[in-house]
């Protein structure tokens, strides 16, 4: 008894001391991040790392996404013959909540395993010690490009794939469903409002920077050779995906709830 | 006495977990001289050099570089100290990134604020100098066999011409004519930039070629201290046994028989 309570003790105060360095890692990387020296070049070759390789995935999950939730849609409303609202729902779910949660997820699979496995590789190699030797603060030259090129990046695919997973929808009401194509698109148009828009991409920026940060940790920190920057790939997806839908709640909450 | 030593190590000590590896260490480089640590595999030699870089915080002791205590400096008076050195990583450590001629010339551009053409030139002249062609600058790291990466390494470590240059296991893993060449690379480099050396070996070799002075380090501390000359009648039971190779002696390993 008194084992199973020093065990749950033990995890809860290792889970706030996680939770500690990762906070003291954040605050760092955001206070070196915002001092020279600054390295466009980096941030570039970042941006076009996340955004720009990114968009075929993020492209398919949208179009998918935008179809299946026109045919779920149809197959549920038609029973009450509330067929018309199909193109308000997608085009809702898409913006406020499909488009930045399913992005983020996306992303985390793909950039936050990559930047872990490169900066783990880094660490274990001593390539991040050998920064420091050159007079070059890996802070400032590996985390902070990173970040901002997440908070950037993200939004931008993310308004791409609201507007890829709406021509989703369309095609499906149009297509498959007898829709007329003018009146679908003028009610998505009627009906979307800019907070819908302007929610989904602030989650898109938090849900961007929590995945390069979430990469970065976990890189930076791994330790014992090839099986410790795999356990460092794998936590960076698991905590990015878990923090994604935390985070997903926490501004729903903060611009939805009255 | 004290004001011609480059770097004054006093009582340090570091342990990772339960596991002691510096135990009350002290060590003297002589300012412009060649000093080599040598030591069994895994006594702490890495670790000596990286808490004094910096890239290590010890748990307790003194180590003062050009007479400033550098044990809790602030991280600017640490970068300051940093500008002096040049560090060879025991595996090179190169930025597989970056191609060859980026590695030697990022301390120059990084680090020193030099333009890329400028740093790039003398990236090329340093390459000349460890006896790589030009043409080598354009490949990657991972296109290089060992004993050039080890070259491309020190053509880094000297590109910004540093006071101070720290050598780990410098010819570790390589052929013994490759690691004489890197030995009189090593000297030559030393000798032209009139800089200091701390070299960490294990190479006997290595020690007569390129020591002026010589120190033993042997569980955590530095059991024998004197010219290189001497370590071959140096009358110490440590020194005897290692230079010779024995498998008796002072220095126990734990070998059960078969
Ligand atoms: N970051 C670390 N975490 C835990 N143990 C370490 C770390 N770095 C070194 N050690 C341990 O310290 C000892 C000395 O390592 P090192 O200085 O690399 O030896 P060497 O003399 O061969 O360079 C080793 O037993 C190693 O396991
Ligand atoms: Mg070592």
């Amino acid at each position: 008894m008194i084992s199973f309570l020093q065990t749950i003790g033990r995890t809860f105060l290792s889970g706030l001391e996680a939770i500690g360095r990762v906070t003291l890692f954040t605050l760092k990387s955001v206070l070196l991040a915002i001092q020279p020296p600054y390295y466009p070049r980096l941030i570039l070759k970042q941006m076009i790392e996340i955004g720009f390789y990114s968009l075929p995935v993020v492209g398919m999950t949208a179009i998918f996404t935008g179809m299946v939730l026109a045919l779920q849609t149809y197959t549920g409303f038609s029973r009450f013959s509330a067929e018309s609202a199909i193109p308000n729902v997608v085009v809702i779910s898409l913006t406020r909540e499909l488009g930045p949660v399913l992005a983020g997820l996306m992303v985390a699979g793909r950039v936050g395993a990559a930047m872990a496995a490169e900066l783990g590789t880094m660490r274990v190699t001593e390539q991040i010690d050998a920064l420091t030797t050159l007079s070059t603060n890996p802070f400032k030259y590996l985390v902070a490009p990173r970040l901002i090129a997440g908070l950037i990046m993200l939004p931008v695919l993310v308004l791409i794939a609201d507007i890829i997973g709406v021509a989703g929808g369309y095609l499906v009401s149009v297509v498959k469903l007898g829709f007329n194509h003018a009146t679908y698109l003028k009610n998505t148009v009627d009906f979307v409002q800019a907070l819908d828009v302007i929610s989904g991409l602030v989650k898109a920026g938090v849900f961007g920077f929590i995945v390069a940060l979430m990469g970065c940790y976990h890189g930076y920190h791994s330790h014992g050779g090839a099986q410790g920057v795999g356990k460092a790939t794998t936590n960076a997806v698991v905590t990015a995906s878990i923090l994604i839908l935390i985070f997903n709640y926490v501004v729903t909450e903060l611009f939805f709830a009255r | 006495m004290s004001t011609d030593l480059k770097i004054k190590v006093r009582g340090l000590s570091k342990a990772f977990g339960r596991k002691v590896v510096l135990n009350n260490l002290d060590l003297d480089v002589p300012r412009g001289q060649s000093l080599v640590v040598i030591g069994g595999s895994g006594t702490g030699k890495s670790v000596l050099i990286k808490c004094i870089l910096g890239l290590l915080t010890p748990d307790k002791g003194s180590i003062e570089i050009d007479g400033r205590e550098m044990v809790g400096a602030s991280s600017d008076q640490r970068e300051d100290a940093m500008r002096k050195f040049g560090m060879l990583f025991q595996g090179s450590a190169l930025f597989d990134s970056l191609p060859v001629w980026e590695n030697v010339a990022f301390g120059l551009i990084e680090g020193r604020g030099m333009k890329r053409r400028a740093a790039k030139e003398i990236a090329v002249r340093k390459l000349g100098a460890v006896g790589l062609g030009p043409e080598v600058g354009a490949l990657y790291p991972a296109e290089l066999s060992g004993g050039m990466q080890k070259r491309v390494s020190l053509a880094r470590a000297i590109a910004t011409e540093p006071e101070m240059i720290f050598f780990d296991e410098p010819t570790t893993g390589l052929d013994p004519i490759m690691s004489q060449v890197i030995n009189e690379l090593i000297s030559k480099c030393v000798n032209d930039l009139g800089a200091t050396a701390l070299t960490i070996t294990h190479d006997m070799h290595s020690l007569r070629e390129i020591g002026d002075q010589a120190a033993m380090i042997f569980e955590g501390k530095i059991v024998w201290a004197g010219p290189a000359g001497d370590v071959d009648h140096s009358g110490n039971g440590f020194v005897d046994q290692f230079v010779h190779g024995r498998a008796e002696g002072p220095i126990k390993m734990p070998i059960r028989p078969l």
